[in-house]
C-alpha cells in the first residue's frame, strides 16, 4: 500500500508521450507508439499519444497515422521549450482524467524527469531505463527488464498494485511504427495546466557546440582507452566514426587523463549504451567499463594485448596497435562504402 | 545561504557483483561499501556554494548504521551538519518510497535554498530520486547539471547548464530549487586528516520513522510497503554469444580489409 491504495480495475487504456523539439519527435516515441500498439491490441484497450509543444498539431495528426487512437494535443507558447514542471502538471491531470493503465515514456534525460514528477504525484511506480518488456495480459501487468548496478545484472521490476505503470525505454529498442496516412483518429486539444507565471524555470539558451556527442542514440560507437594514448590519438577514432555515421565512446581512464571530456565517457560513472556496433580501440574492458557497453549488437576490439577481457566479449578482434589498423579500417570501409 | 546534500552509501563499483540465481536476488551481505561517486561532485558543489555565500551545509542519507559511513566522509569533507534516515520501516524503499522519505526529511529540517544530488546513484541507476524530491517539495527541479553559471540566494535565482543528450541547456530557476550534478561539474576535494578527525568526533543524529511521523509524515509511504515498484527477480546479463574471431592477416592493412569485409557482411552499416 503506498499512501493511496490504487483501484487497477478502474484504469485502462495505453499512453505514449510523445517527446519533441521544434515540432519534429524523438524516434524514441515512434518506437514506444509501435509497441504501444501491441500492448494496447492485446488488452484491447485504445492507445492514446499526448503531445505538448508550440506549433504540434501536425505531430498529433502523425501520432494517429503511427497508431494512435486519440492523440491528446496541448499547443502552447508555454510549451515551446520543455520544461519538466510543466509537462509534468498537463501529464497529470491528464492521467487523472483518464486514467490510462499503461504509460511508456522515452528513457531520455526529459522523459526520466518527466516520469519521476509524474509518478511522485501520482502515488505510483517508475521502471525506469527499461530494454525489454513483457506484458502479462491476464494479469493487466508489465514485467520491465532493466540494467541496475551499473549494467552488470538485469532487474525486472513490475507496479503491481498502483496505476498507471509508469516506463521509460531506452532508444532503440522497438522499431518505430511506420505512418499509415490512412489511419483516422480523434485529435483532442487540451489546455496547458500551468500558466507561464507557475512555471518555476526558463530555458534561456541551448548549446549545440562541435563536440555535442550523443552516445545513448548512437548506432555506431568507436570507443577508445588507456591504449589511444592522447587527445590527438581520439582524432583516427573520430574519422572512423564520421565515416560510419556514429560517435566517440570513451573509458574512464581516457577521460581521467583529460584526453577527452566527459560526455563522451561510457560505463558505470558515465553512460550505458546499446549500439548495434561497438569498436573498442585501446580499451582494456574493465568490469566499469563492460558493464556500460555489453548490450551493444556487435563488438569489435582493437587492442595490442592479446590477454586483454574486452577480446571475452568481442565479435571479431585484431590483435594490433589501433594506431596503424583504425586508419586502415577507415580506409578499407571508406573504398567498400564507396565514399 | 542553507544546502542540503543527499547522499548515498553504494556497494563498491570495483566489487564483483554477485546473484543469487536460484532466488533471482542480488547478494549484497559482505560486499564493501563506498559513497556513490556523483553523490561527491554534489558535496563539493554544496561546498563551493557555501565558500562564496556563507551558510551551511547538512548532509542527508537513508539507509542502514553504515551509511553514517557517507556521512562521515560529507563530514570530513566540510558539511556542517549530517542526519541520518534509519529505520527497519524504511527498508526496501524503491525511488518512490525513497523520495517521499528524503522529502519529509527535508520538509523536517526547514529552511533551505538548494537540495543538492548526484545525478543517479550507481547501484540503482534510475535517476529517479533527484526530481521525485522536488516534486514532493513543490520545488523546480534542475537535473543532469554540469555547471552553475550563476547563484545569487538573495535575488533568489540560479542559472545552471544542463548535459543533455548532445546539447547543453542554460536554464534559469527560482530558489529552492533541486540540483542534480553529473560527474566532472568540479573537483570533488580530498578529506583532510584535521577533517577526518574532526568528523569522526562529531555526532550524526538519527532520524526514525517515529521522527517523521511527528513532523507530519505519513508512515505508508515508507520502506517496501510505500514502494508503487517491485522488484521480481534479479540475474546476470546474458553471456554474449559465441567466441571473438580473432582476424589475422600478413599486414594491418590485410587484417583491416578482412575486417571491414565482416562489418559488412553484418547488414548494420
Amino acid at each position: 500500500m503506498v499512501l493511496q491504495p490504487h483501484d487497477p480495475t478502474n484504469w485502462r487504456g495505453v499512453w505514449v508521450w510523445v517527446e519533441q523539439e521544434g515540432g519534429v519527435a524523438h524516434t524514441v516515441s515512434w518506437e514506444l507508439l509501435g509497441q504501444g500498439r501491441r500492448f494496447a491490441d492485446a488488452l484491447g484497450v485504445p492507445l492514446a499519444a499526448v503531445v505538448a509543444g508550440d506549433g504540434v498539431e501536425a505531430l498529433a495528426r502523425e501520432a494517429v497515422a503511427r497508431g494512435a487512437d486519440v492523440a491528446y494535443v496541448a499547443d502552447d507558447p508555454t510549451f515551446a521549450s520543455f520544461r519538466a514542471e510543466a509537462a509534468a502538471a498537463l501529464l497529470v491531470r491528464l492521467i487523472r482524467e483518464h486514467c490510462p493503465e499503461i504509460v511508456l515514456l522515452g528513457a531520455t534525460t526529459r522523459g526520466r524527469d518527466l516520469a519521476a514528477m509524474a509518478a511522485a504525484e501520482l502515488e505510483t511506480g517508475v521502471a525506469a531505463d527499461c530494454t525489454s518488456l513483457e506484458l502479462d495480459v491476464e494479469g493487466r501487468l508489465l514485467r520491465a527488464t532493466r540494467p541496475a548496478m551499473g549494467g552488470n545484472v538485469l532487474a525486472t521490476v513490475a507496479i503491481p498494485t498502483q496505476r498507471p505503470q509508469i516506463v521509460t525505454v531506452r532508444p532503440r529498442v522497438y522499431e518505430a511504427a511506420v505512418p499509415d496516412p490512412s489511419r483516422t483518429g480523434e485529435v483532442i486539444a487540451v489546455p496547458p495546466a500551468l500558466p507561464e507565471e507557475a512555471i518555476p524555470t526558463r530555458v534561456l539558451e541551448v548549446l549545440r557546440e562541435e563536440g555535442g556527442v550523443n552516445l545513448t542514440e548512437a548506432k555506431v560507437i568507436v570507443a577508445g582507452g588507456r591504449g589511444v594514448g592522447s587527445a590527438e590519438g581520439f582524432r583516427p577514432l573520430q574519422e572512423l566514426a564520421d565515416l560510419l555515421g556514429g560517435a566517440v565512446g570513451a573509458s574512464r581512464s581516457a577521460v581521467d587523463q583529460g584526453w577527452i571530456s566527459y560526455p563522451h565517457q561510457v560505463g558505470q560513472t558515465g553512460v550505458t549504451v546499446r549500439p548495434d556496433l561497438y569498436i573498442a580501440c585501446g580499451v582494456s574492458g574493465a568490469i566499469q567499463h563492460v558493464a556500460g557497453m555489453r548490450g551493444s549488437r556487435y563488438i569489435v576490439a582493437i587492442n595490442k594485448d592479446p590477454e586483454a577481457p574486452i577480446f571475452q566479449l568481442a565479435d571479431y578482434g585484431i590483435v594490433g596497435d589501433l594506431k596503424v589498423i583504425v586508419p586502415a579500417l577507415t580506409k578499407a570501409l571508406k573504398e567498400r562504402l564507396g565514399k | 545561504m542553507h544546502a542540503i546534500v543527499c547522499i548515498k552509501q553504494v556497494p563498491d563499483t570495483e566489487a564483483p557483483v554477485k546473484v543469487d540465481t536460484a532466488r533471482g536476488e542480488l547478494l549484497l551481505a559482505g560486499m564493501p561499501t563506498m559513497v556513490n561517486v556523483f553523490d561527491e561532485y554534489a558535496i563539493e558543489e554544496a561546498l563551493l556554494a557555501r565558500e562564496k555565500f556563507g551558510g551551511k551545509v547538512t548532509a542527508l542519507s537513508m539507509g542502514p548504521a553504515e551509511a553514517t559511513e557517507a556521512l562521515k566522509k560529507a563530514l570530513a569533507m566540510g558539511v556542517d551538519e549530517a542526519i541520518l534516515l534509519s529505520d527497519p520501516q524504511f527498508e526496501g524503499a524503491d525511488a518512490w518510497s525513497t523520495a517521499y522519505t528524503l522529502a519529509q526529511a527535508i520538509r523536517k529540517i526547514g529552511d533551505f535554498d538548494l537540495v543538492f544530488f548526484g545525478k543517479q546513484s550507481t547501484d540503482g541507476t534510475t535517476g529517479l530520486v533527484a526530481p521525485a524530491v522536488a516534486r514532493f517539495l513543490g520545488i523546480p527541479a534542475l537535473t543532469f547539471v554540469f555547471k552553475v553559471r550563476s547563484l545569487d540566494p538573495v535575488g533568489r535565482k540560479i542559472v545552471v547548464e544542463r548535459l543533455l543528450e548532445g546539447r547543453r541547456e542554460v536554464v534559469e530557476s527560482s530558489l529552492p530549487a533541486a540540483v542534480s550534478v553529473v560527474k566532472d561539474i568540479n573537483q570533488p576535494r580530498y578529506p583532510t586528516l584535521l577533517g577526518i578527525r574532526k568528523a569522526s568526533k562529531m555526532p550524526v543524529p538519527v532520524w526514525t520513522a517515529a521522527d517523521l511521523v511527528a513532523a507530519g509524515a505519513n508512515p505508508a509511504g515508507f520502506g517496501l510497503q510505500g514502494s508503487p515498484s517491485r522488484v521480481l527477480r534479479v540475474e546476470y546479463p546474458p553471456a554474449r554469444a559465441g567466441k571473438v574471431e580473432l582476424i589475422g592477416g600478413a599486414t594491418p592493412e590485410e587484417q583491416a580489409a578482412a575486417l571491414a569485409d565482416r562489418l559488412l557482411g553484418l547488414k548494420i552499416l
